[in-house]
């Protein structure tokens, strides 16, 4: 049996997670809620057969109990997931939170997805799109030897950046930061975005840039990374590196491009696919341990 | 030509713009020397802070000798008549520099963004405002743009709060003709009281004359910088352009002898090597690239091999815009590949 699954947002992000989540064995969406009622997020959901409301949380919650919502995956802003994690957590629902908002612990699958099994979070955070990029990468040198700075690089298409991003570019910027540190490992980390508006768009590409404390340990650097590549690989395979990594002095540069499945928006948008697929994967493992 | 009577806000830029030259590496003792010699000068607005803005300080773009708040807080003090501004590129730096940079005595923060991109700078307008800062919208890369598509991203960074809109020559590309239509469309359709403002680079040597074409049009602010100091082939150089406008009657209140000497004493002396119309700088205005490419460029170049020509085209051609420096390397590493076979 899945377990029954709301998503609320229905921009980009949530538009895309609904058809990723569609596909799950292991969670079914049966609700999305937005804000405006002519939202296309939301008219795509009403096609494929799921209900939607536009009076936002509101026009959810009378439903929670009677359609056994179990997950909620918030896709809305940093302060539209406060509240909305305010609401939902009492009633037994665990939130996956895909906003800056970051009040439950990160969560980047290939690095830490385990280490929330098992404790009955609530809330769990899925950073940024340029978090799940790149900090597996981080991670993949910090494993190997103490990283003292770690700096990441996102350019994503001007059309993959809703207005939700845009109008608190410092949440990315200061979460994903914080995250490089935390779950990438680097002592301190910063993180940079770029919108390039170029027709056609641009696939997402993420440069990776760490300092390594002493010497780099170039081979056993080198292997970490191909193997982390494969992991992430496994739930976004249109993640690839651009060249074999740079040593110069005690600098590990990685350059990467991430293609999307092009669920929702066309392929370019690596940016979406890499968050709505980390998301859906930390939605299952929690459905699994609920079953 | 006739400016006979016009009255400009001169904004210098090498010690902001300048960075980008000198690897974010102008020593505490330069910067309070150069802003102090052109405060003297009469220079009304010097603007201090990394190369690419508040926080700018990276692997990406190169980390300062000194951090903005360093600088700022040895500049602001020293100065008797002059503003000190500070730029700010969101996704680079957060309000948090903002909030800094205010803290320190700055007084003008512009605010810069894409030139399709205002939008991501509304928090950081926002709180300039709030703060009661002259606050500036700073368009980069505006040849990319036709007038009409800049325009209503002016009006956006309008609405949001800017009380200046700077149309900013990054590639310093533009054409006289160009400046003309875009100044003279803000003028016409943006708020009486909003100032517009023109940012040039000297790559194909039309600093000069596009900063004329632009006041010509009702541009109120235009950069240049001191000896020319900045990105690609500089900033449009400042005390060329205030001979000019003497000789056209312009009112700008700098004194231009001193102006010179600053340039020629303080300025050039920093140079690691000559600002100048290179084949490098050439090709940027000529192919409509971010002049801050140049020195990722050329030493991309030494590393890998590769014509840092030949480079510079290729990011035009993939219609890079600034910030993406990240993405030189790669290219060169991919140009080398190929040609190794």
């Amino acid at each position: 049996m899945k377990v029954r699954a709301a998503i609320i947002g229905s921009g980009n992000i949530g538009t895309d997670l609904l058809y990723k989540a569609l596909r799950s064995s292991l969670i079914e969406p049966v609700w999305m809620v937005g804000i405006d009622a002519a939202s296309e997020g939301l008219q795509r959901a009403r096609d494929r057969g799921v209900k939607t409301t536009s009076e936002g949380i509101a026009g959810l919650l009378p439903h929670l109990a009677k359609d056994k919502i179990r997950i909620a995956f918030d896709a809305t802003s940093a302060h539209a997931h406060q509240e909305n994690a305010k609401k939902l957590e009492p009633l037994g629902v665990t939130m996956i939170d895909l906003t800056p908002a970051a009040l439950g612990p990160y969560c980047i699958p290939p690095v830490n997805l385990r280490e929330h099994v098992g404790k009955k979070l609530t809330n769990v955070n899925m950073v940024s799109c340029g978090g799940q990029a790149t900090i597996p990468m981080v991670a993949a040198v910090s494993r190997v030897q103490a990283v003292g700075y770690a700096e990441i690089v996102a350019t994503v298409a001007s059309r993959s950046i809703g207005p939700g991003t845009r109008q608190n570019i410092d949440e990315f910027t200061r979460t994903t930061a914080r995250a490089v540190e935390k779950i990438g490992g680097a002592k301190r980390g910063k993180a940079i975005i770029v919108i390039n508006p170029a027709e056609p768009p641009l696939i997402m590409r993420d440069t990776i840039h760490c300092l390594t404390e002493a010497e780099p340990r170039q081979q056993e650097i080198a292997r970490s990374i191909a193997e982390m590549l494969a992991e992430v690989q496994r739930y976004v395979p249109g993640y690839q590196m651009k060249s074999d990594p740079v040593f110069d002095g005690k600098r590990v540069t990685v350059f990467i491009e991430v293609a999307g499945l092009g669920d929702y928006l066309p392929t370019y948008a690596g940016n979406l696919d890499i968050m709505t697929a980390a998301a859906l994967r930390t939605g299952e493992l929690f459905a699994e341990e609920m079953v | 030509m006739n400016l006979r009577g016009k009255k400009v806000v001169l904004h210098d830029m090498c010690l902001r713009d300048g960075m980008h030259p000198k690897r974010h590496q102008i020593s505490l003792e330069q910067m309070v020397g150069v802003a102090s010699a052109l405060d003297q000068a009469g220079v009304p607005l010097i603007e201090v802070t990394h190369g690419d803005g508040l926080g700018g300080a990276s692997i990406n773009y190169g980390f300062g000798l000194h951090s903005d708040e360093q600088y700022l807080r040895a500049v602001v003090p020293k100065m008797k008549q002059a503003k000190i501004s500070a730029l700010l590129l969101p996704g680079i730096g957060t309000v948090d520099g903002l909030k800094m940079a205010a803290d320190a005595g700055v007084r003008t923060l512009r605010i810069a963004t894409h030139c399709t991109e205002a939008d991501v700078a509304a928090q950081h307008i926002g709180t300039a405002c709030k703060l009661g800062l002259d606050t500036v919208g700073f368009l980069m890369m505006a040849h990319m743009s036709t007038p009409e598509q800049l325009l209503t991203q002016a009006k956006r960074m309008e609405s949001d709060g800017a009380n200046c809109i700077y149309i900013t020559d990054s590639a310093g590309t533009m054409l006289p003709d160009d400046v003309t239509a875009r100044v003279a469309l803000f003028r016409q359709e943006l708020r009486a009281k909003t100032e517009v403002g023109f940012h040039g680079h000297h790559n194909l040597a039309l600093g000069i004359a596009n900063s004329l074409a632009a006041v010509e049009a009702g541009a109120s602010r235009i950069d240049g910088s001191a000896a020319g100091l900045g990105a690609g082939a500089g900033n449009t150089p400042l005390e060329v352009f205030v001979a000019v406008l003497d000789r056209m009657g312009v009112e700008h209140g700098v004194d231009l002898y001193k102006l010179m000497d600053v340039a020629e004493d303080l300025v050039l002396p920093m140079m690691d090597a000559p600002v100048r119309i290179d084949r490098d700088s050439l090709i940027l205005g000529y192919a409509g690239v971010y002049s801050s490419f140049l020195l990722f460029a050329k030493r991309a170049s030494v590393r890998y091999g590769v014509s840092s020509r030949d480079i510079l085209v290729e990011m035009g051609r993939r219609k890079t815009v600034g910030g993406q420096e990240d993405l030189i390397e790669q290219v060169a590493i991919e140009m080398a590949a190929k040609k190794n076979g």
